[in-house]
């Protein structure tokens, strides 16, 4: 594992995919341990220059998104936000680096442990696929502070839920546990505390295997499963399946199916 | 209020050791005896020095499960105490901890056990008796149903049909019987209960305890999964239970010591 850059709140890292030379996966874990990885306007900003790096860098496949093993983030930093007013909070904009979290093209897979709750939990919504511990706690308890969730969290609850389950856990502001979340299709996997990491690292490796191009394509269709009409979703879906047969992997892809034999993907 | 300790930890070479102390009471559980045990298995759970537990009760009890004379249960006229809410407070808190707890737990059983003190000591890894204990499934005798874990633990131990029989005749069953079902792993003279407890906490204190830990781990997921969800559906049903007239009329023959006269109502 090769750290690249050295941020104060977060740690970045490259790990090389086994059997794939020259091919990594980035891993990102929040570190702000002190205060449970209370997800803070500086932490975001690293956060996000941290994905957009992997996201850039032609050695990475997929990233995973992590924190410890005792909190992934227990929320916002609501000591930063307390004296805030309509305007003022406005103004700060400070979901606008939220947003450029979902420009990243490449996979993101969270991998958490502890707790995920509020920012937490939003921040776990924004990734592609969950791998969870025993013991991770999940939740959305703004109510309680008199506010709402505030980064998507009505939203993609919903999305991932359904209305009925969305508005018990947001309007009661409960925790979930990672079972419950796993039966209500919240998460994908549920494993013991000492394995969610390398579970979400060899999803990623696994994924690693298939074609860059194909990946990124794939999740920005599904993405847009999540707005617009299912009309407007499946040209889309069209026109990224015709997209994909100018590329190398297409080709590679196909032939070795008709080979018999395992592709090999350049990501072209 | 006395200044007497209601319960005693100690820990001593890798083993610790909770001793409820209401002697009186037969080591019953009022409201701050089982936040004591609650709180007492946490700072347990957390100490690395600790492998292994033991639990005892001081005197010739083990535990004789809820005082039904503590001030919530025993209520003259007025509302009608939350049997559910009691259980969900109190007792599950102490059925989770005893159960996800990566140590084993051993109950050193130095006497009667009855009620919820029979439900935690086979929520327990380990039981060790002597011949003159005896358990008993008593809820039912107040117009109750087993709690504290009772309904799924014991017919996942010994079956449904012994498990069921024992829950409705709420009698006193001997350790001889208890070891014949499988209910305990080792019956021993009255004096010999710690001594025997002890060998063997120490015992497991030195082996490979975080083997120990996942295999415990394995088991709870094997007939554990659905702890929580079990628990809150027997805290449900206790709680209609609880609202009976058969329950009111329990309670009070109980302290007036005399045959209740039940309607099933």
């Amino acid at each position: 594992m090769t750290m690249t850059t050295t941020y104060k709140n977060i740690l970045t890292a490259k790990e090389a995919v086994p059997g794939l030379k020259g091919v990594n996966i980035g891993v990102v874990t929040l570190n702000r341990p002190t205060v449970l990885n209370a997800l803070n306007h500086e932490l975001m900003e690293e956060l996000v220059q941290a994905l957009t790096d992997h996201d850039k860098d032609d050695s990475v496949r997929v990233i995973v998104l992590t924190g410890s093993e005792r909190a992934f983030a227990a929320g916002a930093d609501i000591k930063e936000m307390s004296d805030e007013t309509t305007v003022s909070i406005m103004l700060k904009d400070r979901f606008a680096t939220w947003d450029r979290i979902r420009a990243i093209k490449k996979p993101i897979i969270a991998a958490i442990s502890g707790y995920a709750l509020g920012g937490g939990c939003e921040l776990t919504m924004m990734c592609d696929m969950i791998i969870a511990s025993e013991s991770a706690q999940f939740g959305q308890p703004e109510i309680n502070i008199g506010v709402i969730p505030g980064a998507g969290g009505t939203q993609r609850l919903t999305r991932a839920v359904g209305k009925y389950k969305a508005m018990e856990l947001i309007l009661t502001g409960r925790p979930f546990t990672a079972h419950e979340a796993l039966e209500m299709g919240f998460i994908n996997r549920v494993v013991p505390t000492e394995l969610y990491l390398d579970e979400a690292k060899n999803l990623a490796f696994e994924l690693s295997q298939k074609s860059p191009i194909a990946l990124q394509l794939a999740k920005e269709a599904v993405l847009k499963s999540f707005d617009g009409t299912l009309s407007e979703g499946l040209q889309f879906e069209r026109k990224n399946f015709y997209m994909l047969f100018s590329s190398e992997d297409q080709k590679e892809g196909m032939k070795a199916f008709i080979e018999k034999r395992k592709a090999t993907f350049n990501g072209k | 209020m006395t200044d007497e300790k209601i319960l005693l930890t100690e820990k001593k070479n890798g083993v610790g050791i909770i001793t409820l102390n209401r002697p009186d009471r037969l080591n019953a559980f009022n409201d701050e005896l089982s936040f004591q045990f609650q709180d007492a298995l946490k700072e347990m759970e957390k100490d690395k020095e600790i492998k292994a537990i033991i639990l005892t009760g001081a005197g010739r009890g083990f535990c004789a499960g809820q005082d039904l004379q503590s001030r919530n249960i025993a209520q003259e006229g007025g509302e009608k105490p939350s049997l559910g809410e009691s259980i969900r407070r109190r007792y599950n808190p102490l059925v989770i901890k005893l159960r996800r707890m990566e140590k084993p737990i051993i109950a050193a059983v130095n006497g009667v056990a009855a009620g919820a003190g029979m439900s935690l000591a086979m929520l327990c890894d380990y039981r060790i008796v002597h011949d003159k204990v005896s358990f008993i499934q008593s809820f039912t005798k107040v117009g109750l149903i087993p709690d504290s874990g009772s309904t799924f633990i014991l017919p996942r131990m010994i079956g449904y049909t012994k498990a069921f029989e024992l829950m409705l005749s709420a009698e006193k069953f001997s350790a001889q019987e208890a070891l014949e079902y499988g209910l305990v792993n080792k019956i021993v003279a009255e004096d010999q209960v710690m001594t025997e407890a002890t060998a063997l906490a120490e015992k497991l204190a030195l082996g490979p305890t975080k083997a120990f830990g996942l295999t415990k781990r394995a088991l709870n997921r094997a007939i554990f999964h659905d702890l929580e969800e079990l628990l809150e559906y027997e805290a449900q049903l206790q709680e209609i239970a609880g609202r009976s007239e058969d329950f009111s009329e329990g309670v009070k023959a109980f302290v007036e010591k005399r045959t209740p006269v039940y309607k099933g109502k």
